[in-house]
């Protein structure tokens, strides 16, 4: 078992407010991945959950016990660290027997346990080497291993891939899920990679200046983000954004700023029947803006001049002038476009999403 | 066009003067630069160091040039009773001082590692007895031991631990006591910024990982931080009793070797019988004898941690 319930967290630095609120309920087996911009808290409710930080105010608890003034040791859980954290003066065997150690178990079940994890990890090889000697990914698996051969409740992820470089990260990615489906363990992740977020988690958790901005299944965030924090921040590339005015005419409603004159589908339309006369933004993602055909008439239409053109072979990227503001569409590869070209681009009407323009929150 | 510009101005130039051409080779420049080095390690390290070796085989005194007698001094100095008990001294004050300097230091530094208000000021304010010059504070604690004046003694007497007065320094044993005392209060500063300069490189993430595996702060310290910390310790130690053993100021200062020559070290009693008394050659063989163990200390311990660095 490992269910994890976190309930009105807070964190106080002296006089920063690094962690606001955060309530959570974490299930058994679960995978959830805490995201946001460096400095957002979610490091820092990490280390609360592990224990290597105090709780200012709140509880937090495993399997319905609070754990609050635990020591790390008693909770019952492991952790990966960003920089490793392997005990450098240990061989790899060492490294991943301390722990069974320190909990004075039987020679013969820790060696079982470690040979076990080494082999689920493919560094059955490296037992007897030090640290030093390893390459960044097979650290990276002795950390892991360390925290496997424990066997518990929780496992907790702090950036474990942010210092390898990007070809293996995504190797170590599928790696982390294809564990994760064969231990089943409970697992808390921490990353600003939104890409690891979105790939590794049954459920994510967006995080900005300490307060928790949206939980949800990686779709549910990407296809209806709460706000334009977590709009802008799930997806590569970003979202669009454009500050428009809401007007009405003739029974529709219009939404345009200087370089943009559109009209509102319906569906759209009817939740924005308050904020006429009032700026709204519209956010789109660039996959959902298409170079418009003969097909898209009756969608949402507008100018742009084509600035820059990135060529990633699966698709290209446009960075469009509109008006006086910059959108990326992503489209076709063999769409057939050069910079300076003036387009007419369409954007699909189910996909815009819109926000108000003082709150940030999701109309 | 580059390339050519700048063979065009290569042979425009005059070829560089003969002095500058000598300086283009490797050889020589490493030799010049090599130079002032050789020539301060020389006068002041290696001429002396060979000076005293040759007075030490002779039987000059002070305004006497003196002939060679070969090992003569050696076996004098062998069979004296005040240089075995310098020897003695020597050792048992580097052992009992160098021990106690690591503990407290090490005790020191793992407080100082810690976050608290005032660690910057405390920091710096512990360095003290090691800014100090040494004369200058061991004076004023000769004053602390003077057997009228003693603030000690004027303590423990109100505190009721006493009743009369303690003659710190006229009592061969207390004497002892007071120097190493004063070496470690002097020396402690040393170690506890050498040692929290090592902490600081540790990570601390090590502590934490060793936390959440279970260890507890005593297991840490044990399979953490005092292994990760042991070459920067013997490197501490290392200078520590090489100092040591070669102290002078503090004895010189507090005792004079006294009392009836029962603190003297090697480096006080070879000051006292060549400049005290004038016996330049037996001196300098008392100075030699410091020679072999302190070459063997650094060796043993240079050994030591280049075992530990290619762990």
């Amino acid at each position: 078992m490992g269910q994890v319930v976190l309930k009105g967290i807070n964190k106080f630095y002296e006089s920063v407010h690094a962690v606001k609120d955060v309530n959570l309920q974490i299930r058994d087996k679960e995978f959830v991945v805490f995201v946001g911009p460096s400095g957002c808290g979610k490091t820092t409710t990490l280390r609360m959950i592990a224990g290597l930080e105090a709780i200012s105010s709140g509880d937090i608890s495993i399997d319905g016990n609070v754990i609050n003034t635990l020591a790390p040791m008693d909770r019952d859980i492991a952790m990966v660290f960003q920089n490793y954290a392997l005990y450098p003066h240990m061989s790899v065997y060492d490294n991943m027997a301390f722990g069974l150690k320190m909990r004075k178990f039987e020679r013969p079940e820790i060696e079982k346990r470690v040979r076990e994890a080494a082999d689920i990890l493919g560094i059955g090889e490296l037992l007897k080497r030090k640290p030093r000697q390893l390459s960044g990914g097979q650290r990276q698996r002795v950390a892991l291993g360390r925290a496997i051969v424990r066997h518990p409740r929780v496992f907790l992820f702090d950036e474990p891939l942010s210092n390898l470089d990007a070809k293996l990260r995504v190797q170590m990615r599928v790696e982390l899920k294809k564990l994760h489906l064969r231990l089943g363990t409970t697992a808390i992740y921490v990353t600003h990679d939104q890409v690891e977020a979105m790939t590794l988690g049954d459920r994510v958790v967006v995080m900005k200046d300490g307060v928790v901005q949206q939980v949800g299944e990686p779709l549910e965030l990407y296809n209806q983000p709460a706000n334009k924090f977590v709009a802008g921040f799930i997806g590569s590339p970003a979202m669009n954004f454009a500050a428009v005015t809401v007007t009405e005419a003739g029974g529709s409603l219009i939404a345009e700023n200087s370089g943009l004159r559109i009209k509102l589908p319906d569906e759209i339309a009817q939740r924005l029947r308050g904020h006429i006369g009032r700026e709204v933004i519209l956010g789109v993602r660039p996959e959902d803006l298409t170079v418009a055909g003969s097909a898209d008439l009756d969608h949402p239409c507008f100018d742009a001049v084509i600035e820059v053109v990135e060529q990633l072979g699966s698709e290209i990227l446009l960075d469009m002038k509109v008006g006086e503001s910059i959108m990326v569409a992503s489209v076709e590869p063999t769409a057939r476009v050069r910079v300076a070209d003036k387009l007419r681009v369409a954007m699909r009407p189910s996909r815009l999403h819109v926000f108000d323009a003082q709150t940030e929150a999701a109309i | 066009m580059a390339i050519s510009a700048v063979s065009a101005t290569t042979l425009r130039e005059a070829p560089p003067p003969r002095r500058q051409r000598l300086l283009e080779d490797e050889r020589w420049l490493a030799f010049v630069l090599l130079v002032p080095t050789i020539v301060l390690l020389g006068m002041f390290i290696a001429y002396p160091f060979i000076r005293g070796i040759l007075l030490s085989v002779t039987n000059s005194r002070v305004g006497m040039p003196g002939d060679f007698v070969g090992l003569a001094n050696f076996y004098k100095i062998f069979n004296d009773g005040i240089f075995r008990t310098s020897v003695y001294n020597t050792f048992v004050y580097t052992g009992v001082t160098t021990v106690f300097k690591l503990a407290l230091g090490l005790w020191l530094a793992m407080l100082l590692n810690r976050n608290f208000h005032g660690k910057a000021f405390t920091r710096a304010f512990i360095l003290l007895p090691f800014i100090i010059p040494t004369v200058l504070s061991t004076f004023a604690w000769k004053w602390m031991f003077d057997p009228t004046f003693s603030v000690l003694n004027w303590l423990l007497y109100h505190f009721g631990l006493i009743t009369g007065r303690i003659n710190w320094l006229g009592d061969p044993d207390l004497a002892m006591i007071s120097i190493i005392i004063v070496n470690i209060w002097r020396g402690v500063p040393f170690f506890a910024i050498s040692l929290l300069a090592g902490l600081q490189t540790i990570s601390p993430e090590l502590n934490e990982a060793a936390a959440i595996d279970g260890a507890k702060p005593w297991q840490r310290f044990w399979h953490i931080t005092w292994p990760l910390l042991l070459p920067v310790t013997m490197v501490v130690v290392l200078f520590s009793v090489i100092q040591t053993f070669a102290d002078f100021q503090i004895v010189y200062v507090m005792t004079g070797g006294g009392p009836a020559n029962a603190t003297h070290l090697f480096a006080t009693y070879a000051y006292q019988i060549a400049i005290g008394t004038g016996l330049l050659s037996e001196g300098a063989a008392i100075a030699l004898a410091m020679f072999p163990v302190l070459f063997l200390v650094v060796i043993i311990q240079l050994l030591y941690i280049r075992r530990v660095e290619v762990r």
